[in-house]
């Protein structure tokens, strides 16, 4: 069996004597697009934060391309190829959804301690990050301030942001959040046209939305992935059933 | 909020503004009835409130001892001067170094915090950089400072060009001064500016797409307290003396009032309104009554309350709804153009 680009073995993590995640083991292959779901309170943020480098694990390891990146800072991840959205989003308010993409871009991130250039000059990284504002939806609000565009599309940038960095692996948490059925529909229809371009996981409470597009998917509950499988092995899954979510089937 | 134009031309029209009107002072300033030394004063001040906000208005990171570093400059002029027999470039290079030294070591407790905490440790090592400038007799002269630093004269190699009277050293000033401006300019409109600002508006995703946010927090103080310093030198040559009061946590705060009653906080140009404003009231109020620090203060109660962008964000309301309001006549005439967003409409220049 090949080895998967990313692995996580047996992560424990608890804040105070309440334990998040009792023993988390997840593997993501390379090109494939995994959903990881769970009720509220399960342990899917921490997870995320976990995997992403905002909190160490107590204990656990965490290898992405055959490294072992466990308690490295969100910065090193970054640079290594890993890029995530949040859920609450985090956007740099004040700026256009254009010079938000081009901040994280890895260009500006090389030049970042040039303190004498101009940063409005560098033409190719411009059209970068206009490429990727055109790929999630926004290439008409790129000299918008980001503060000023409207949830949906601040979803959208929030994806955007994720993806300037051009990670080998991005991690989307719950990128739904808060959106109408169309907007939803939107983000899925965005997610399919980036699947198989890169790997990617998602934290989504949309079941519909995840059965449509994972490849595989993990359920988490009780700080434990409780089941795993494609979507329609997970169909015959007894949890995912009584969640109701065999109605769809 | 300080938006920057797309491309920042090494030279801009306010500045030209800002530096005619400066050079031009000995022609008319004593005409209405001022004196050339206040405009020194307030340029050196507007140097020091220009790198006061690459900290507070570009980085977010909110520093109450700065008059440390504008008082380590002073200091580390006066001594080199008088201990060590330097002229007048080394002794401007070497109280800059002499500050980036000590506002380094600073930065490197300070720049894991943010917010309150980085407030109060920036106060507290502002105390500490007083306290040893009043007690430490036997380097800085304690409460009585280093008397008669002198104005050295600048020499050119083929000509050596006294700087002795205020107008001489007022234009030597004017040219450190026209230099520290467009490095700064540049500096915020470079990469390494833009990140900083990111960094303002949302440290956990600068972090989170590969941005080293310790270092760019670290270069930042660094570099602001570099320009404290290099104001502090000039202050030095312009006072011909160096006293713990500039280091104290009243300067610290006056500088804190500049930036922000300017509009540091949305504009480039915020420091330089502000610290035109601050020494003017000084001046002109300060002649008809002691307590004109009382009337400022109150002053500055209000800004913060109804204008807390300053007297920047006023112009920059007022121009935003000029725009809106042709933006607007435009549409009735036809019905285009209604696309282009404000934001792109209003960019400081």
């Amino acid at each position: 069996m090949s080895v998967a680009l990313f692995e996580a073995r047996q992560l424990h993590k608890r804040f105070g004597d309440q334990v998040v995640l009792e023993s988390i083991s997840l593997k993501f292959e390379e090109g494939e697009l995994t959903g990881i779901m769970g009720p509220n309170g399960a342990g899917k943020t921490t997870c995320f934060n976990v995997l992403t480098g905002r909190f160490k694990p107590d204990r656990g390891s965490v290898r992405f391309a055959g490294e072992d990146i466990t308690g490295l800072s969100p910065r090193q991840i970054a640079r290594k190829g890993l890029s995530r959205s949040f859920q609450i989003m985090n956007l740099f308010d004040d700026e256009t959804a254009l010079d938000n993409v081009l901040i994280a871009s890895p260009g500006v991130r090389r030049r970042g301690f040039s303190m004498w250039s101009d940063f409005g000059r560098d033409t190719a990284a411009r059209d970068a990050a206009f490429a990727v504002l055109d790929r999630v939806g926004l290439a008409a609000k790129a000299d918008a301030q980001a503060g000023s565009l409207s949830y949906g599309e601040r979803r959208a940038l929030e994806i955007g942001v994720a993806l300037a960095t051009e990670p080998r692996l991005l991690f989307l948490d719950e990128p739904t959040a808060g959106l109408g059925a169309e907007g939803t529909a939107r983000v899925a229809e965005l997610i399919a046209t980036l699947k198989r371009q890169l790997t990617i996981v998602i934290i989504e409470h949309d079941m519909r939305f995840l059965f449509g597009l994972a490849d595989r998917i993990s359920v988490i509950h009780w700080g434990q992935v409780i089941a795993e499988g494609t979507p329609d092995e997970l169909r015959e899954n007894p949890w995912v059933q009584r969640s109701n979510l065999g109605m769809m089937s | 909020m300080l938006s920057p134009p797309r491309h920042a031309p090494l030279v801009t029209t306010p500045m030209l503004i800002t530096l005619g009107v400066l050079a031009t002072t000995p022609l008319w300033l004593a005409h209405v009835g001022l004196y050339q030394y206040l405009a020194l004063e307030i340029m050196i001040w507007m140097l020091f409130a220009l790198g006061h906000n690459l900290l507070l208005g570009y980085g977010g990171l909110p520093s109450f001892g700065h008059g440390a570093y504008f008082g380590v400059g002073a200091y580390a002029f006066g001594l080199l001067q008088l201990r060590g027999g330097a002229g007048l470039v080394l002794g401007l290079i070497g109280a800059v170094l002499a500050t980036a030294a000590i506002a380094a070591l600073v930065a490197a407790f300070i720049s894991h915090r943010r917010g309150i905490y980085y407030a109060l440790l920036t106060i507290a090592f502002g105390q500490v950089a007083w306290f040893i400038a009043g007690k430490w007799h036997t380097v800085t002269g304690g409460e009585d400072g280093l008397l008669n630093i002198k104005r050295p004269d600048l020499s050119l190699g083929f000509v050596d060009i006294p700087l002795r009277s205020n107008e001489a050293f007022f234009y030597f000033a004017l040219a450190v001064f026209a230099l520290a401006l467009i490095g700064l300019w540049r500096l915020v409109n470079s990469p390494f500016g833009r990140v900083l600002r990111a960094i303002k508006q949302n440290e956990m995703r600068a972090a989170f797409v590969g941005h080293n946010v310790w270092l760019y927090k670290w270069l930042a103080f660094t570099i602001s307290a570099m320009v404290a310093g290099l104001a502090g030198a000039l202050f030095a040559m312009a006072q011909q003396s160096a006293y713990p009061n500039v280091m104290s946590l009243h300067s610290s705060g006056f500088v804190v009032m500049m930036v922000l009653i300017g509009g540091g906080l949305v504009s480039f140009w915020g420091p330089v309104i502000g610290a035109l404003v601050f020494i003017l009231t000084r001046d002109l109020l300060g002649a008809y009554t002691e307590t004109w620090l009382l009337w400022y203060g109150l002053v500055f109660i209000a800004m913060v309350l109804f204008q807390p962008d300053g007297v920047a964000g006023g112009w920059q309301a007022w121009r935003a709804r000029r725009a809106l309001a042709a933006r607007d006549r435009g549409n009735d005439k036809q019905n285009h153009n209604h696309n282009v967003p404000l934001a792109a409409q209003t960019r400081e220049t």
